[in-house]
């Protein structure tokens, strides 16, 4: 008997002792709220929404910050100086019926993945620039990862830069923002993963030494260091596939393009950020 | 690297002034440690040397290893005294050369 009490008292001390050290222990912040408090994030906050510049590290995003350090620019530059080039049958460049860029795409790239009449289909910009290529200046289509494709894309959304995100999803172009959406919440590959499972149900927690982002689309094309050059939203969107262990789909796809209205439509209100710089 | 470099060089400076250089070039950087699709090694191709020369004279150079990431960047800071021409030449492993220059007038 004699022994039982001391147990009991010995087991109550320990657990005392254990409640005021947890208490005493000061609270230890979160990844994210270590992000927050970066003044510049605050332009990259919309509401609940936030875009992967929040949830880069400040060395990256200092990189993204300061035009000239930003090696995708050396992409723009390329797309700079094929706006004004003469290319195909037709003679044309795209200067000659859209003239100076900074005036006619502004805001356009803000609008894309978008409906197109003529093509009866969902156009992401690297699609409308193909077709105009193709129909108008009669000059072969470029490969959608090729260095000439991410320059054009990434200047033409440049215009852009700073506007919010502003898709059409009613009408014509819904039920491609709802096969998007379908897609978004199915689940697929032998980890049996959903896009939401992870940016929808966990962002802002690591998944193992990343910082998981919300998945917002409003930076691509993208400079990204683990690529060491820019790619397309549709890449990424492979290589989240694979993490899942699905057999991704090709590059320009319907599924992706209907993906990334989705995602844009989600991102909606965000600052336009192309290009942006991730980890 | 057929691509053309970027650089920033400040058009004008005081006489003595300590200015700032940025320089930006395309570049794969290969560090020869990938294997392909075939499993062999791809073949180191990296730039090896970067060199700044104002008037002729080397003003800043750097020698560059394989674990430097593709699209070397160089930040790097000179003072001037007389008006110049700097001229910047990057050296890859075939041995072929890119130059680039800028002016800068020194009041």
């Amino acid at each position: 008997m004699k022994r039982t009490i001391i147990r009991v008292t010995v087991a109550v001390g320990a657990s005392v002792l254990l409640a005021a050290c947890v208490a005493a222990a000061p609270k230890e912040k979160t990844a994210l709220e270590k992000r927050l408090e970066d003044p510049r994030v605050k332009n990259y906050i919309v509401g609940e929404k936030m875009t992967g510049y929040v949830f880069a590290t400040a060395a990256t995003r200092t990189v993204q910050d300061d035009d000239f350090e930003n090696p995708a620019f050396l992409w723009v530059d390329i797309g700079e100086e094929n706006w004004s080039k003469v290319d195909g049958a037709a003679g044309k460049s795209c200067a000659s019926c859209h003239g100076d860029a900074p005036d006619s795409m502004k805001g356009v790239g803000a609008t894309y993945p978008k409906y197109s009449g003529e093509t009866k289909k969902l156009m992401a910009l690297q699609h409308r620039i193909n077709w105009e290529r193709e129909n108008r200046m009669k000059a072969k289509p470029w490969k959608w990862e090729s260095d000439e494709m991410l320059g054009m894309t990434a200047y033409v959304k440049l215009q852009s830069r700073g506007m919010p995100v502003n898709v059409k999803i009613d009408g014509p172009a819904k039920p491609f923002y709802e096969a998007g959406k379908k897609f978004y919440n199915q689940r697929r590959g032998m980890l049996d993963m959903a896009c939401a499972n992870c940016h929808v149900d966990y962002p802002a927690t690591m998944i193992r030494s990343n910082l998981l982002s919300q998945g917002m689309p409003n930076g691509f094309p993208t400079y990204r260091l683990k690529w060491q050059k820019v790619g397309s939203l549709h890449r990424r969107f492979r290589g989240c596939n694979k993490q899942v262990r699905a057999a991704p789909y090709k590059q320009g796809t319907d599924e992706y393009t209907n993906l990334e209205l989705f995602l844009m439509d989600r991102a909606r209100d965000l600052p336009m950020e192309t290009p942006s710089v991730r980890m | 690297m057929a691509k053309k470099p970027r650089i920033k060089v400040p058009k004008s400076a005081k006489k003595g002034e300590q200015i700032q250089i940025k320089t930006l070039i395309s570049h794969k950087m290969e560090t020869g440690r990938r294997k392909g699709k075939d499993g062999k090694l791809i073949p180191r191709m990296i730039i090896n040397n970067f060199s700044c020369k104002f008037g002729g004279k080397e003003v800043f150079s750097a020698d560059m290893y394989p674990a430097i990431a593709a699209n070397p960047y160089f930040a790097f800071y000179v003072t001037v005294d007389k008006s110049g021409t700097f001229e910047f030449a990057w050296t890859d492993d075939k041995g072929k050369t890119v130059t680039a220059s800028k002016d800068i007038a020194v009041t």
